[in-house]
Order: structure tokens, then C-alpha cells, then sequence
């Protein structure tokens, strides 16, 4: 079985936010108002973190795509009371809404704070447009990226249907067709042909909080000086 | 006076609060309690329809005031467990004015913590998730089996040390309400005194002491585990546990104080909970306030001297930025004034009053509420990656609903007091008999 990872190369990356609104519209993620980004609430699986830098007098803004790192030993499943949140063997990180009790133990676990919960009935004005492949979340659940799951479940029945496994690069998030510069890559990561693979020994990789011993499977690609 | 006249004068004194009609105080008291238990429904309802945005969390401070709620209820009831238990087991003498009503303030807070969770819970109603489909690595579920454990051994614990009461009350409260006689009946259950009764509940009680007492460490322990298990910055510590289980017990037997202190004068038994058994809890209380200052040293000279980037930035937002106010505030309202007072400031001035002690308990309760806020909220505002750092604010919901688990606990001792002894009289009996032995020989 394929073990699926995503790699971010910060240099092609303009920061123009196309992924950003592939993923909220494909995961039927609400548009939010102006109270809930007032307090913070704004629910977007993948978003542009600014890091400032005010080294030297010059001052300079990173933007970095950020999801949910898919980490290989992941804080948050460890954590959660009812097992809404697992590893599935294909690395990605799953979330069952209808399991979540809502105790947000697992949002508090993630170093990452990448996970989002629903403080309220999510309003959706998109309703009779919305994906039908993908669920829509109630109020006092917690979700997060899941890597375009339900595409994988398309591929895989697609490859069960011709009597064969899936294949590395079988299918891509919502957010790696959209990125116009291809800054995203995404494969598999056990796959040593796999562009993914290749490029996450790049010197120039490196990975989020990989201190904490979460080994997240998101790598981003950027020179450092 | 011989021992047996003894007996009876303080048996009739402290049955006086169940046989005297409730005062004009004690009324207003309830209503109180019932207007704020009511008034935090009403909000708890909203909440429950409209979802957790009534509050004022956000993102990524995910967890608030509820939390430090259930910290602090569960906290609170440590103090029945220790005075009840403990000092059993070490037959400790002045604990026996305390008893019933630590053990009454363990059963009566436990509910409230255990409610605080639920209140938070984005989905109360997939409560019973939590048995359908556990997931055994989750110090929640730990929560849930420890907290269940205790709350069942504290209930049964509570009702049989009443059991010689209730027949006692059954066999001698001839003028109460039917209803009242009846209650009494029912719960009293068939005990005569007998001395294979005596026997069989002392050999209970005792078994069960050894038990609670490795539970009172375990399930405050699991407490903190909720935070000390995960990475966040501030509550990934292990001296959490330790510490949790030490601020339990400290404000619960700050708690015990006040109660007592009230009962005492409202029913004047002046002459039953004595001067000298506040000085000795009063003592007790300084030990527990020197061993939270240790506590609190430990913890953050560990944090500063090791200087890890994400932990101090917590460090920093504690001691001098957005939460300064109110670790500070708790520090003075924890140590430095508890101290003072209850060492008789270095033993110069004499602080050490029962009045005083009031006072001081209050306060202690008030500070260690702000302790497991100061503990909570700041680790949530700073998570690891620095631009995603937030603010939080308590709002209205919030307020009313801790006020309805405050009052709640109120309303529940209130009533508690209507029915059953607010003293344990069989080991008070016991304690009169073993200080008086030369006179009941005589007679």
C-alpha cells in the first residue's frame, strides 16, 4: 500500500492562494463571516502562514502553504478518547465526524494547531453546489485536511475495478492540480521512483517541528541562507 | 458530667440543624442558589442549541473556562478523601469534627467537575462514546475510568460512614416530617448497632480508606495528565502531577475550612468544633501553602532555567505579558497572604484566627481557581509555531454557567444539612469515650 506525502517548494510557491480556495471548495469548507474571523474561527484546511523575519533592518515575509502535517507518529490520535481520529495505513490521518464527541483533545494536542473545530452549525450558502463525495460537518465536531480522501477512495475503487493495486501517482488533492506555479508535489512516499520521494532528500528539505518526534509527512523545500 | 450526659448534649446540639425550622436566612439561601442553578441552565440550554460559539474560545485556545472548572471541582473534592481517609488511616484525632462534611463536600463537588467536561463537550449528546468506543491511549478515557471509580467509592464511602447516623437520627428524630422518618428508615438500613455491625462497617470503612487514598493520588494524577501528556508548551511537564494532586488538596481543605467555620456558627457549635481543631487544620493548611510555593518554584525555575524557545514564550506571556495579572494576583492570593497569616506572620503577630482563616480560605479557593486558568489558558494562547498565537475571553455564557455549578454545590450541601448530621457523631462518640475513660468506668 501506497504511504502518501506532500512536498511544498517555498521558492516556487508565489503565495496566490489558488490551493487555498481549491481545498475550500472541494471539501465544501464554508466561507465564514465576519464574527468568526473575528474570533479566530475561520475554518481553512490549508492557508498561507505569514513568518516575518526582521533580520539586518531588511524586513521579509515567508508565506508558507500550511496544512495538516500527516505526521507519522501524530500527537492527535493518541489523544482522542474515541478513536475519531486515526492512522489509516495509506499515512493519511482520518477524522470520522459522526464519532467526535467534541472534547477538542486532539486540536490541543497537534503542535501544529492545524486542526479546526465547529463552534457552530456550519453555514454553507453553497449547499446545492456543494461536493456531493465529500461529508458535511455538523456543529462540535473537529476536522482537518484529509488529503482530498474521498479522490483516493475514487482511484482506489477505480484500480479494484481493474484487479490491480493503485499506483504511486493515481491521484492529487484538490490543492496540487490548482498550484499554477507546481510548487506542490504530491506521491508516494515509499515510492523510490516517485518525484515526492526524490525531492524530500533534497538538501534543501525540511520539516515542520520534526523535534517533537512527530515525523510529519508534509516537507517543504527552501534554501537557507 | 458523666460521658453519657455528655453524649447527649452534643447528639441534641448537633441535631438541632435538622429538627429547627429552616431560618430566614438559610431560605433566602436557597432561593439564591436556585436563581443562579436556573440562570445557568437557561445558558447551558443556549449553548446546547446554538453550539460552542456562545463562548468565548476560538482558535487555539480550545479549551477555557470549563476546563479550569472541572480541574477545580475535582480538586475541591480531594479535601473529603484526605481528612476522611488519611486521617483515618493514620488516626489522625482532630479530623473527626471534619469528616462529615469533607466527605459531604467530595460527594456534592464530584458531579460539578464531572459536569463541567459534559458542558464542554462539543457533543454532549455522543457522551456515551466514550463507552462504546474507548481508545485506550487517551488520558481521557483514563479520566473517565478513575473519575467513575472515585465517584462511586466516595458515594459509597460517604453513605456508610452515615449509616449509624441515619439510625440514629431514625431512632431518636421522632418529630420530624413523615417524609423525613421515612427517608431515614429506608437509608438507615435495618442497623441496630450491634457489635458485629460495629465490626463489619469499621472493617469496611478501613478497606476502603487504603483504597480511596490510592485513588485520591491516581485520579487528580490523571487530572493533569489531560495536560502533561501532551506537547503543548506549559503543561508538557511532569511535575504537573505532583503538583495538581498538592492544589487539590490544598484547596479542598480550604474549602472544608470555610464550610465548617459557617455551620459552626449558624448551629453554634462552638463546643464540638473547637478552637484548638482549626488551629490543627490551620496548621495543616500552612504545610500544604509551603509545599505549593515548592511546587511552584520547581516548575518554573525548570521552565527558565532551561530556556526552551516555545516554553519560555508561555513563560514570558505568564509572568510579564497578557496573563501577568493574573499569576501574579494568584501567587499573592495563594502564597504570600495565606502564608502571612497562617504562620502567625513569623510567628510575631497572632493572625491565626478562625475568622482570619475564613478569610484566607476563601482567597485560597479564589487563587487556586486562577492557578489551573493561569496553567490552562496561557499554554493554549501560545502553541508552538509563533503566528498562531490568540487571545481569549470568557463571556457571559461562560460566567453564568460556573456560577451554576458553584451555587449548585452550594444548594446540594444546603440541603444535605437539612437531612442528615453535619458531624459524624459515632466517631465523635468513639473520641468522647477515649478521652473521658476513667469517668465512663465509674458510671
Amino acid at each position: 500500500m501506497p504511504k502518501f506525502g506532500m512536498l511544498i517548494d517555498l521558492e516556487k510557491c508565489t503565495a496566490c492562494q489558488a490551493c487555498v480556495v481549491a481545498c475550500a471548495v472541494e471539501n465544501n469548507l464554508p466561507p465564514g463571516n465576519i464574527n468568526d474571523a473575528q474570533m479566530n474561527r475561520i475554518i481553512r484546511w490549508l492557508k498561507i502562514l505569514p513568518i516575518s523575519d526582521a533580520k539586518s533592518g531588511i524586513f521579509k515575509m515567508t508565506l508558507i502553504p500550511f496544512t495538516c502535517q500527516q505526521c507519522s507518529r501524530p500527537p492527535c490520535t493518541y489523544v482522542c478518547p474515541v478513536s475519531a481520529t486515526y492512522k489509516n495505513p495509506d499515512g493519511i490521518i482520518a477524522q470520522v465526524y459522526w464519532r467526535c464527541i467534541g472534547c477538542r483533545y486532539c486540536v490541543n494536542a497537534c503542535p501544529y494547531t492545524i486542526k479546526f473545530f465547529n463552534w457552530y452549525e456550519p453555514e454553507n450558502p453553497y449547499k446545492e453546489n456543494a461536493n456531493p463525495d465529500v461529508f458535511m460537518r455538523e456543529k462540535g465536531v473537529t476536522e482537518k485536511c484529509l488529503f482530498c480522501h474521498h479522490r483516493l477512495q475514487r482511484a482506489k475503487e477505480a484500480a479494484k475495478y481493474k484487479n490491480r493495486e493503485i499506483g504511486s501517482d493515481e491521484y492529487q488533492p484538490a490543492c496540487v492540480e490548482a498550484c499554477p506555479s507546481r510548487a506542490i508535489v504530491f506521491g508516494n512516499m515509499e515510492d523510490a521512483q516517485s518525484k515526492v520521494a526524490e525531492l524530500s532528500h533534497s538538501p534543501r528539505a525540511f520539516r515542520f517541528l520534526e523535534e517533537l518526534g512527530t515525523s510529519p509527512n508534509i516537507t517543504y523545500l527552501k534554501e537557507i541562507k | 458530667m458523666t460521658t453519657e450526659e455528655e453524649i447527649q448534649r452534643i447528639e441534641s446540639k448537633v441535631l438541632q440543624s435538622i429538627i429547627i425550622k429552616p431560618l430566614i436566612g438559610y431560605k433566602i439561601f436557597i432561593l439564591v442558589c436556585v436563581f443562579f442553578v436556573s440562570l445557568g441552565l437557561f445558558f447551558w440550554i443556549k449553548q446546547i442549541t446554538l453550539g460552542l460559539g456562545v463562548t468565548g474560545l476560538n482558535t487555539p485556545v480550545f479549551w477555557g473556562v470549563y476546563i479550569v472548572n472541572f480541574v477545580f471541582f475535582i480538586g475541591i473534592s480531594h479535601a473529603g478523601t484526605l481528612i476522611s481517609s488519611i486521617l483515618r488511616i493514620t488516626d489522625t484525632q482532630w479530623r473527626t469534627p471534619f469528616t462529615r462534611m469533607a466527605e459531604a463536600i467530595t460527594v456534592f463537588s464530584l458531579p460539578f467537575g464531572v459536569g463541567s467536561v459534559v458542558i464542554d463537550l462539543g457533543r454532549p449528546d455522543r457522551l456515551l462514546h466514550t463507552l462504546n468506543f474507548p481508545h485506550l491511549t487517551s488520558p481521557i478515557i483514563w479520566d473517565v475510568l478513575c473519575i467513575s471509580t472515585y465517584l462511586i467509592t466516595s458515594c459509597l464511602y460517604f453513605y456508610l460512614a452515615l449509616v449509624p447516623d441515619i439510625a440514629l437520627c431514625r431512632d431518636i428524630l421522632k418529630t420530624v416530617s413523615p417524609f423525613k422518618q421515612k427517608v431515614y428508615k429506608t437509608l438507615s438500613l435495618g442497623w441496630q448497632g450491634t457489635p458485629k455491625d460495629w465490626k463489619t462497617l469499621n472493617k469496611i470503612l478501613t478497606g476502603m480508606s487504603i483504597f480511596l487514598f490510592a485513588l485520591v493520588i491516581s485520579v487528580h494524577t490523571n487530572v493533569s495528565f489531560v495536560f502533561g501528556m501532551t506537547l503543548k508548551p506549559g503543561w508538557h511537564t511532569a511535575v504537573i502531577g505532583p503538583y495538581f494532586v498538592l492544589g487539590a488538596i490544598y484547596s479542598g481543605v480550604a474549602t472544608v475550612i470555610v464550610v465548617m467555620a459557617i455551620l459552626r456558627r449558624v448551629y453554634s457549635l462552638e463546643e464540638i468544633v473547637r478552637e484548638e481543631h482549626f488551629q490543627k487544620i490551620g496548621k495543616f493548611l500552612l504545610t500544604l501553602c509551603c509545599f505549593w510555593f515548592y511546587f511552584t518554584v520547581v516548575e518554573v525555575l525548570t521552565t527558565f532555567y532551561g530556556g526552551e524557545a516555545a516554553h519560555m514564550i508561555v513563560f514570558k506571556a505568564k509572568f510579564f505579558e497578557e496573563y501577568a495579572f493574573i499569576f501574579w494576583l494568584m501567587f499573592v492570593l495563594n502564597f504570600i497572604i495565606p502564608f502571612a497569616v497562617l504562620s502567625n506572620f513569623f510567628s510575631l503577630i497572632k493572625l491565626r484566627t478562625i475568622q482570619n482563616m475564613v478569610i484566607v480560605s476563601i482567597i485560597i479557593d479564589i487563587g487556586m481557581w486562577l492557578e489551573r486558568y493561569s496553567i490552562i489558558v496561557p499554554s493554549g494562547a501560545r502553541p508552538y509555531l509563533p503566528w498562531q498565537t490568540g487571545h481569549y475571553l470568557p463571556t457571559l455564557t461562560e460566567w453564568s454557567i460556573t456560577l451554576m455549578l458553584l451555587f449548585g454545590f452550594f444548594l446540594l450541601l444546603g440541603v444535605f444539612i437539612k437531612f442528615f448530621p453535619i458531624i459524624t457523631l459515632w466517631e465523635l462518640k468513639e473520641s468522647v469515650h477515649t478521652s473521658n475513660p476513667n469517668k465512663s468506668e465509674k458510671n
